[in-house]
């Protein structure tokens, strides 16, 4: 979850400064800085809870291979289209994901879930009006959007590759399990791209791309880690 | 909800999927925006934002005035409905300094709310006393 919202939240940061206008740049990037919090408020419960080591040094001192990140959210930004429907699908799922987790048996988990329930709210918000819009827009934004969903789809589902801990944080009542979130999402975002005249792609189930989740990840992948540890790397024991 | 002003349109945001796609437009429209620190408090005009309608005004104004100050609720209007006078026409209000009989600091209202409370004041302690008594 963490390594996801890092990794997509590095990719969304890199449209600061370049948005289609000023108010989405805006946006967009608040969106970004929302996921990267996400991703530290994940690394300080592992670090609290399960002896990992600061939030910083998860984040900044692996390599690809141990990251667990979905190979959806590595892939470069591409145009705006494939952004705003990763951010789409992405949103979705995570908006899910943590609805289903205020229920959670872990309450340091459960207590993160409600305190961002907020910010996902405008996250889903501002991902479907954008399709809406541009799905429903001219002749060339609904190309571009559908376009969009059909390359992001297969990547998209492989957010939901159960890890190996899948059956025991069930069990426990922690998390129910990533096929029942994928059949969730698929609920909730199938009339949402109807509706926007957009048609999700029918695939053969060996075409989605897992993988991420065992640490096996796209070229893309260690450049942004490259780029954004640079900073880390000059001096690792710097204080900010 | 149904809002309890009905002169204001409130956005569903349960029934987004919002209402109609976007059109080929170069030329953003303006919207101004009206913000509330605190239920019950007017709504302030903060600043504009470009929309190419009021749905994605409100989705951008909420980023833009929403992000660094207390916020619990936005107005965004279309620019081009606000009516208003011309700069050059101020002259109309430039009589009004010399009527301070106007100004509603002018008026001996504190004299009558001091003596509103001490009534009140003295009611609750005799009812006090009453009920020790």
């Amino acid at each position: 979850m963490a390594d996801d919202e890092l990794i997509i939240g590095h990719r969304n940061s890199e449209w600061t400064g370049l948005g289609p206008i000023l108010e989405e740049d805006i946006a967009f990037s608040s969106i970004a800085q929302d996921q990267i919090g996400h991703a530290l408020a994940n690394y300080a419960l592992l670090n609290e809870h399960f002896g990992e080591p600061t939030p910083d040094i998860i984040a900044f001192s692996r390599n690809e291979k141990e990251f667990r990140s979905s190979q959806f959210v590595e892939l470069p930004i591409g145009d705006y289209a494939f952004s705003l429907m990763r951010h789409f699908l992405f949103d979705h799922a995570e908006s899910l994901r943590y609805s289903l987790l205020t229920e959670s048996s872990f309450a340091p988990l459960s207590s993160l879930a409600k305190k961002i329930k907020g910010e996902l709210k405008y996250h889903v918000l501002h991902a479907d009006m954008w399709v809406q819009k541009l799905g429903k827009g001219t002749e060339e934004s609904h190309a571009r959007m559908q376009l969009a969903l059909n390359e992001t789809f297969p990547y998209a589902l492989g957010m939901f590759e159960p890890p190996n801990f899948d059956r025991e944080l069930e069990g426990q009542n922690i998390f129910i399990g990533e096929t029942a979130l994928q059949t969730r999402w698929l609920e909730v975002i199938t009339p949402i791209l109807e509706h926007a005249n957009l048609q999700l792609p029918s695939l053969p189930i060996k075409e989605r791309m897992y993988g991420g989740r065992q640490g096996y990840h796209t070229e893309y992948l260690q450049p942004l880690i490259d780029e954004m540890t640079e900073v880390y790397r000059l001096d690792p024991a710097a204080t900010w | 909800m149904e809002s309890l002003d009905p002169r204001i349109r409130p956005a569903d945001l349960e029934a987004s999927p919002a209402s109609s796609g976007l059109a080929q437009n170069e030329e953003w429209e303006t919207y101004a925006v009206f913000h509330q620190d605190k239920r019950g408090e007017q709504h302030v005009f903060v600043g504009i934002v470009h929309a190419p309608d009021p749905e994605l005004a409100l989705l951008f104004a909420k980023e833009q005035f929403g992000r660094r100050k207390k916020t619990v609720n936005l107005w965004v209007v279309r620019s081009a409905d606000i009516f208003t006078f011309q700069h050059e026409d101020d002259d109309m209000f430039s009589t009004v300094p010399e009527k301070t009989y106007r100004e509603a600091s002018g008026y001996p209202v504190r004299k009558r709310i001091n003596k509103y409370l001490e009534e009140v004041k003295a009611v609750a302690e005799h009812m006090r006393d009453a009920v020790e008594l």
